[in-house]
């Protein structure tokens, strides 16, 4: 047989994804966890589903605000510093991810942003049901239609053809659907572009074919190469595969960012569907965008935009952790925070080409794991 | 003007015998052919052809994808001359299977099936013509289609970059399909755009023509059938977003060839740019593909309804309007692009009102059954999967038109599954209603109604277990594009992967239809539909004679839209 041990395993789904395809909607939370439950038992390491069951999750992480709130023994190592509120900085474990897909989801992710909260609900309250309620309205009146009015049961053809009032209402109908979908979905965008705050810390994602650069030129100006972290090694860690990254972007947590994307050879885009955000990085110019990450965790993220032979393996993490430990984490990478700015050294580092090449250069998506080059510009991109 | 294809048959030793059912000989029949039927004949067994490459090669995608990791792209980059795989050949070789499953369906599958073979076997018949308005120009029309899909093939196997074949995904973006794609394979692929865009616009405007000025006497536009009007709106969409296209993909080989700088920010100029004119094209294009779908569901609707379809002028109406707001919702394909928020907020709105007039259609088509006398035969079963599928793919897109939800499914395999099921599953559903509604029109022979019903339902089931799953997988943040993926991609693949190969299973019951009629089907009467079928065609034999209408039919004032054969219908009939 075709069927795959997955498959196999979870076969009993597949008759209620039939049974309804638009209807399976109502049940899909449930349906989901089903899912979630038999993956976390079945498949996945004890971090990861720890990790990545967001009620469980919850329940283990350490309250930032709350020093002394429990913390998990497995997670305590490289969270102690985090809840403590200490100003060392060390990486977050996997029992920290909070956005990243679960096996057999049928929902979005979980979200972690301002605005994805809203745009979730968007589409959870009014987008889906309103779309499943038309399927089954139509498959009805097909249903009806053909129980009814088959040749067996209606010999004789009526000759109607047209109605002008039932035309109007079903042409004026949706026309009112679609104002009241308006509403929110201009509402969601007006806060989607919303701008930063003047003081905002700024943060430009650089694509290069294939890796992300992170430079803070709030900080120094120096640059984080971010690499996709060898399968072997990041599953051996509890990472998944594929999303986790040599360098991750480390970020302030609760606190707005202006995220600003731009393309170094092809055009990348930087999407992470647990924030609900996802901006190009065009060659040329800058998009923007601002960021708010509610709770400290990782968030994974990929290139959305066809950029070449590696275009799959190129991820995005994202580490918020709080301000004490963002800025030992700056230090950390050569760089400065407020007024310290022009005291770092100048030659701590050589400028580092951006390796991109369409030409299969040697290193080409191997660039340095890490960059620290203050006062250097970022590669130009543009 | 009636006498078009007599004029350029050119027999003039034979043309004491008015036989319409002399043909020439073989090659001049089929490399010379300047007769409606036979160019419908070689277009639709060209979509045939390109259908089975194209649908070839997203098998070969979803065996890739049924499990995570990279599996086979290796073993076929040496099948395809590649020398020796490595990791970022594998990784080319998928962008090049994406590239020309994309180019081939969309433009060597979809629009010869629909346009070039239903079109040009139809129009005629259905306005009462003897031809088309420009036999000859449809004779290049169809040659250029080909050989813009030979310049797509040889595309395959020259150098594109990091390995052979233009890995640019069949929008062809800026910068990566100039400096990024080094090598003769984009310049192939692009120009193979250049070759079926041309024969397009021919066609688009032979379809014009024809149809503005071969109509049958009494023929009004408000009598047309709505496949005719159908074609018509295509074309003219064809018409106007063609030459848009024509010139950003020859913008695209002057700055790969001459060092101009149209989408290159380094010499002023913009990559968004290129989007923007793409999808000005792109956009109309998609519905290009669609509507003739929408004139053959109309058809097939009211004919096993015994009805006239219901509110006519409003069908007719619904597809001028998506034909002109087509042109004014392109941006929504680049909502993450940076756009301004004025611009985000137009661009939903806009195409939010796309919704009004397709919602008319399938409201129109139910409306149609309603209190009608519904014969379940082979085009109407796929008609009926039509309507539902095509719901379901609509109200995905009303979705994706929020660009404030846009930001998170974006190029992810949501919007994969919702062009799948407008298309996969509702422009090729129709294709199939078209064929079995007209495939005994066209041979003479009647297909296998068992095979038919067989050959649906297991493409039903199939298709759906394919592309069903891809929502999951775009909600859940799955990127398009990609070969391989994490873990928690694995369950709804794998279930997608199973849906390709029961989808699979339903082809070949549709092959083997095709071969058992025509050696050995029943022959198929003139009108084998009964007396629902009332357009112009089912006053002629089946097959056609080779030139049809030597008088022409006459539309009297008392024949509805619906009704053009009426009492006069046996005075045309040949």
């Amino acid at each position: 047989m075709i069927l795959g041990g997955v498959a196999r395993k979870r076969l009993h789904s597949l008759p209620l994804l039939f049974a309804a395809l638009a209807l399976v909607a109502p049940v899909q939370p449930a349906l989901a966890q089903a899912a979630q439950q038999a993956g976390a038992s079945a498949e996945q390491s004890p971090a990861q589903a720890q990790g990545m069951t967001t009620s469980e999750a919850d329940a283990v992480s350490p309250n930032v605000a709350d020093p002394s709130a429990p913390v998990d023994e497995a997670a305590e190592a490289s969270t102690q510093d985090v809840a403590a509120g200490s100003d060392a900085y060390t990486p977050l474990g996997p029992e920290w991810i909070r956005g990243a897909p679960e096996s057999g989801a049928m929902t979005f992710q979980t979200q972690h942003s301002p605005q994805g909260k809203f745009a979730l609900w968007f589409h959870d309250a009014i987008l889906l049901p309103l779309i499943v309620a038309i399927c089954l309205i139509v498959l009805g009146l097909l249903l009806w239609v053909v129980a009814r009015y088959n040749r067996r049961a209606n010999t004789v053809p009526s000759k109607t053809s047209h109605n002008t009032l039932i035309e109007v209402i079903w042409t004026a109908v949706p026309v009112l659907i679609l104002v009241a979908i308006a509403i929110p979905s201009i509402t969601l965008l007006a806060r989607q572009y919303r701008s930063a705050p003047a003081d905002a810390l700024t943060i430009k994602a650089t694509g290069y074919q294939w890796y992300w650069g992170f430079t803070y030129p709030d900080n120094g100006g120096f640059e984080v190469i971010s690499n996709m972290k060898d399968e072997g090694e990041a599953l051996a860690e509890g990472f998944p595969a594929q999303l986790e990254a040599d360098n991750r972007m480390v970020v302030p947590v609760g606190e707005p960012i202006r995220l600003q994307t731009t393309g170094a050879d092809v055009i990348h885009s930087f999407g992470v569907p647990s924030l609900w955000f996802k901006i190009d990085a065009v060659p040329g110019r800058i998009n923007e965008r601002m960021l708010v990450i509610e709770e400290p965790g990782i968030y994974y993220g990929q290139c959305m935009e066809l950029c070449g032979a590696r275009h799959a393996y190129m991820p995005i993490a994202i580490e918020a952790v709080p301000r004490p430990q963002f800025e030992a984490w700056v230090r950390a990478q050569g760089g400065t925070v407020g007024g310290e700015a022009e005291a770092a050294p100048t030659a701590l580092a050589p400028a580092q080409e951006p390796e991109s090449s369409v030409e299969g250069a040697p290193g080409a998506g191997q660039a340095p794991t890490t960059t620290t080059a203050p006062g250097v510009p970022a590669p130009a991109a543009n | 003007m009636a006498t078009t294809a007599d004029t350029f048959q050119a027999h003039p030793d034979e043309h004491h015998d008015h036989d319409a059912d002399h043909k020439p000989g073989f090659f001049a029949r089929w490399f010379m052919s300047t007769n409606h039927k036979d160019i419908g004949t070689l277009y639709l067994l060209f979509a045939v052809m390109a259908g089975i490459i194209g649908g070839a090669i997203s098998g070969i995608m979803r065996v890739e994808l049924q499990e995570p990791g990279i599996q086979y792209l290796g073993w076929w980059v040496e099948f395809m001359g590649g020398g020796p795989s490595d990791f970022d050949k594998a990784g080319h070789m998928w962008n090049v299977l994406i590239t020309a499953h994309g180019l081939i369906m969309v433009f060597f599958m979809v629009m010869p099936a629909m346009i070039g073979g239903f079109g040009n076997w139809f129009v005629p018949l259905m306005i009462g013509a003897p031809d088309m308005a420009f036999p000859r120009m449809n004779n290049i029309s169809f040659w250029l289609t080909v050989a813009g899909f030979l310049s797509l093939m040889f595309s395959l196997f020259v150098p594109g970059g990091t390995g052979l074949g233009a890995g640019i995904g069949w929008t062809a973006y800026a910068p990566l399909s100039t400096t990024g794609s080094v090598g003769p394979a984009v310049d192939f692929a692009i120009f193979s755009l250049h070759l079926a865009g041309a024969g397009s616009i021919l066609g688009a405007t032979n379809f014009i023509t024809t149809i503005f000025n071969m109509r049958a006497p009494g023929m009004t536009l408000h009598k047309m059938p709505l496949f005719v009007w159908s074609v018509l709106v295509t074309a003219f969409l064809l018409l106007l977003a063609l030459p848009v296209l024509a010139a950003a993909i020859t913008m695209l080989l002057t700055d790969r060839n001459f060092g101009t700088t149209f989408f290159d920010q380094a010499g002023g100029g913009d990559p968004i740019l290129y989007q923007h004119l793409f999808w000005f094209f792109g956009h109309p294009e998609v519905y290009i593909m669609i509507l003739p779908g929408f004139g053959i569901i109309s058809q097939i609707v009211a004919t096993f309804s015994r009805k006239p379809v219901f509110g006519y002028l409003g069908m007719a109406y619904a597809m001028v309007a998506i034909g002109v707001i087509g042109f004014i919702v392109w941006a929504h394909h680049m909502f993450t692009v940076g756009l301004d928020v004025n611009t985000k907020m137009y661009f939903t709105a806009a195409t939010m009102v796309i919704a009004v007039p397709t919602g008319v259609k399938i409201f129109s088509w139910i409306a149609t059954m309603w209190g009608g006398s519904l014969e379940f035969k082979s085009p109407m079963v796929w008609a009926l999967g039509f309507i539902f599928l095509f719901t379901v793919g609509g109200v995905t897109g009303v979705v994706l038109a929020n660009g404030g939800v846009d930001d998170n499914l974006h190029d992810t395999y949501y919007v994969v599954a919702h062009f799948h099921y407008v298309l996969s599953l509702g422009a090729v559903f129709a294709i199939f209603a078209g064929i079995y509604y007209w495939f005994p029109k066209m041979s003479g022979r009647m297909h296998s109604e068992l095979l038919a019903h067989i050959h649906f339902w297991v493409f039903f089931v199939g298709v759906n277990l394919i592309f069903f799953p891809m929502h999951f997988l775009g909600m859940n943040g799955m990127p398009r594009r990609y070969p391989d993926y994490t873990a928690a991609y694995a369950y709804w693949n794998e279930v997608a992967s199973i849906g390709y190969y029961i989808m699979a299973a339903g082809m070949a019951v549709f092959f083997v239809n095709m071969i058992y009629s025509l050696l050995a089907g029943r022959r198929a009467e003139g009108n084998y539909w009964g007396a629902g079928a009332t357009t112009l065609e089912w006053s002629l034999s089946s097959p056609p004679p080779f030139h049809q209408f030597s008088t022409l039919p006459v539309i009297e004032d008392h024949h509805s839209h619906h009704d053009h054969i009426g009492a006069a219908g046996s005075a045309t009939a040949h």
